[in-house]
């Protein structure tokens, strides 16, 4: 009964988190129940034994994580899933994973915020918390996705980067991409692209597990394949070993940062539609940008000059497309549509740096931003 | 064939870590950890195949000087941590070392599930009733009316009986012992190691710095005579009356029963999903990687 093929499906959002998971190998599962995740967990707990993997469903989410991490240190591809309050109580936990260099990927389906807020109400106001909800400085990959289909295919590339540069990667959808339902075709299981973590080859005596490398991405060795070495939260040297000393303590640290840097082109990704000579740009991600697609189509129907931004990748923040946007000269302003009060309309401000306008239409009062909604700001700006 | 103490060092101690260690004169980490190291060499551990786990405080910073394979966890969740290990890998030989506030305060909720899910791996807990690395508050495991930093005028909280929690939450094998016996506590400890399912071994030890000055129990020597002196044998308890044991060490295997272990219930598991729904295993799913994009 071995999959041949592609297959076409109707699935859920987070059912398609579970097929990407399972596509790209993922192996272990640690979690804890939380609406509007749960599907999630649900899936992998009927699947991931059968593949011969590991489902476990913790006392909390920083057990949840925890065993992430220390089933990723012992070889395995791991992930959990959570929600906003599951998704705050993992900060700390996250930030061991960023400086310990630890594969692990975590789905936050947003709710509304903050606390308990509105479960189960569709937000976008987790976006700042997954840059800097954990303390110090340290690198996060942050990814986003707007249809089933792409929830498929991010829940892949979330763990192919988190493999490639070892480090925690979120995957950031909110309620509405986890509970609604598309008719999805899902490329063949060996179709799917596998990046696994680069292992030691040389011999354990000369393994140095933080070492500096070409990619700032050391190799990384399971516990149990005869290379014995230190894991610690401690900032350390390039054996492991906490350390106190200025120039050990800054080449790590930039290091960790280095690795990801080398790796923006392909880490940072945006989807443009008519922007080529749009006046007024909409900058929209996940659900939002379903809305933002049809009110900017709307708009060339009738003969005005709007364009989208979708953003795919949230941190690092892909710069590089607004340059390219404003580059071209036509742009007059850019329109932040999301269902917080505005978080990524400040990185926009930030990175635009006053050379057009920036406005913003959002909602924080748990219903959808509307594609007429969308429209009449944009009639504003053009 | 028995190894002499020097042998041991030689042969479980880092040698490209910095020495001297953290902890103070007077400290029971120290016989901790060197009865721990006994205890695996009479064993027969391979060094590659054991993962020593912690979390944060004084004792958990012993894993930085052991070679095996070593994860020095966040504070309260070494447990967790080292579920995800054993899960991933059950070959491995997984053992936690944690202080009391790390094992029963911040990481209760760890503690008694990881006690429940009977895993078959071992807590050691080296309990000093005291938090020593941020210099001496209250612990879980502080005496009633004992003084700390921040118990100036006396300790109202009961502290945790961890031995008996361990009981109460289901771990298989329960030990306790202290730094002053040093030959049983290297004992039990090797009992937990061979004991499959969930072991936990509590060693009650001293901090002469924070906690044997502030409340006036002398120094490392009178407060090892007082674990001497304090300490009974679960056989000679047994015998006594509950109020004759106030305030007495009851020491050696307290638990040991067996119950299906965990790992190797999760491949009767396994076995039930493949059953339900054949998919290829990892191992199947043969991939091409050539023109793999992340």
């Amino acid at each position: 009964m071995r999959p041949q093929g592609s297959r076409e499906l109707l699935l859920q959002g987070n059912e398609a988190v579970v097929e990407g998971a399972l596509a790209v190998g993922c192996t272990f599962y640690a979690g804890y129940p939380i609406t509007p995740s749960t599907e999630i967990a649900e899936g992998l707990a009927a699947r991931l034994p059968a593949v011969g993997g590991t489902f476990l469903q913790m006392e909390d989410e920083i057990g949840s994580l925890a065993a992430c991490l220390g089933a990723s240190l012992a070889g395995a591809k791991a992930m959990t899933a959570t929600s906003g309050p599951g998704f705050s109580l993992m900060q700390e936990l996250i930030g061991y994973g960023c400086v310990a260099e630890i594969p692990a990927v975590i789905v936050n389906v947003m709710r509304g915020g903050p606390s308990t807020g509105l479960p189960t109400s569709p937000s976008q106001g987790d976006v700042m918390q997954t840059r800097w909800g954990t303390h110090g400085d340290h690198p996060i990959i942050v990814l986003t996705a707007s249809s089933v289909r792409e929830a498929f295919d991010m829940t892949v590339r979330a763990f192919n980067l988190s493999e490639k540069y070892r480090n925690p990667v979120i995957l950031l959808l909110d309620e509405v991409v986890g509970h609604m339902r598309e008719k999805v075709r899902l490329p063949a299981r060996g179709a799917v692209g596998r990046v696994d973590r680069i292992r030691p080859s040389m011999p354990p005596e000369w393994y140095a597990p933080y070492e500096e490398t070409n990619t700032g991405v050391p190799p990384m060795a399971a516990f149990g394949d005869g290379y014995r070495y230190h894991v610690t939260g401690l900032v350390h040297d390039r054996m492991g070993f906490p350390t106190q000393q200025k120039t050990e303590i800054v080449q790590g640290v930039n290091r960790l940062f280095r690795k990801i840097e080398r790796g923006f082109r392909e880490i940072c990704l945006t989807e443009e539609a008519s922007t080529d000579d749009a006046e007024a740009v909409v900058v929209a991600y996940g659900s939002v940008a379903r809305s933002a697609r049809e009110a900017v189509e709307e708009l060339r129907v009738q003969g005005r000059r709007a364009g989208l931004l979708r953003l795919q990748t949230l941190w690092p923040f892909p710069r590089a497309a607004f340059e390219r946007i404003l580059g071209r000269g036509t742009v007059r302003s850019f329109l932040v549509c999301e269902m917080n009060r505005g978080q990524v309309y400040r990185e926009v401000l930030r990175v635009v740096r006053g050379r057009s306008e920036v406005h913003k239409l959002t909602r924080n009062d748990g219903e959808l931003i509307t594609p007429a909604e969308i429209a009449k700001a944009l009639r504003e700006w053009l | 064939m028995e190894r002499s103490n020097r042998q041991i060092i030689q042969k479980y101690l880092r040698h490209n870590k910095k020495f001297p260690h953290i902890w103070c004169p007077g400290c029971g980490n120290g016989v901790v950890l060197g009865c721990l190291l006994r205890a695996i060499d009479r064993i027969g551990w391979i060094k590659d195949d054991v993962v020593l786990v912690s979390g944060i405080g004084c004792s958990s910073r012993a894993p930085v000087y052991v070679d095996f394979n070593t994860l020095h966890t966040v504070h309260g969740r070494a447990l967790a941590f080292a579920t995800g290990v054993k899960l991933a890998r059950p070959h491995l030989h997984v053992v936690t070392l944690m202080g009391d506030g790390d094992s029963v305060g911040i990481g209760g909720n760890h503690f008694v599930h990881a006690c429940r899910r009977n895993i078959d791996m071992t807590a050691v807990i080296i309990n000093n009733q005291i938090y020593g690395m941020t210099g001496g508050q209250v612990s879980p495991a502080t005496p009633q009316g004992a003084l700390s930093t921040t118990t100036v005028y006396g300790n109202l909280d009961q502290p945790f009986d961890i031995s008996r929690l361990a009981e109460a939450a289901g771990a298989t094998f329960v030990a306790r012992s202290t730094t002053y016996h040093v030959k049983e506590l290297e004992k039990v400890l090797g009992q937990a190691f061979r004991h499959v399912g969930f072991s936990v071994v509590e060693v009650v030890a001293g901090c002469p710095t924070t906690y044997g000055r502030r409340n006036k129990l002398g120094g490392p020597v009178e407060m090892m005579r007082w674990q001497k002196e304090k300490a009974v044998s679960v056989k000679k308890a047994r015998e006594m009356a509950p109020e004759e044991l106030a305030g007495r060490i009851v020491t050696g295997v307290l638990v040991d029963r067996d119950a299906p272990e965990y790992t190797r219930e999760y491949e009767k598991i396994r076995e039930a999903a493949r059953a339900a729904q054949p998919e290829p295993t990892v191992e199947e799913d043969k991939v091409d990687r050539t023109g793999a994009e992340p």
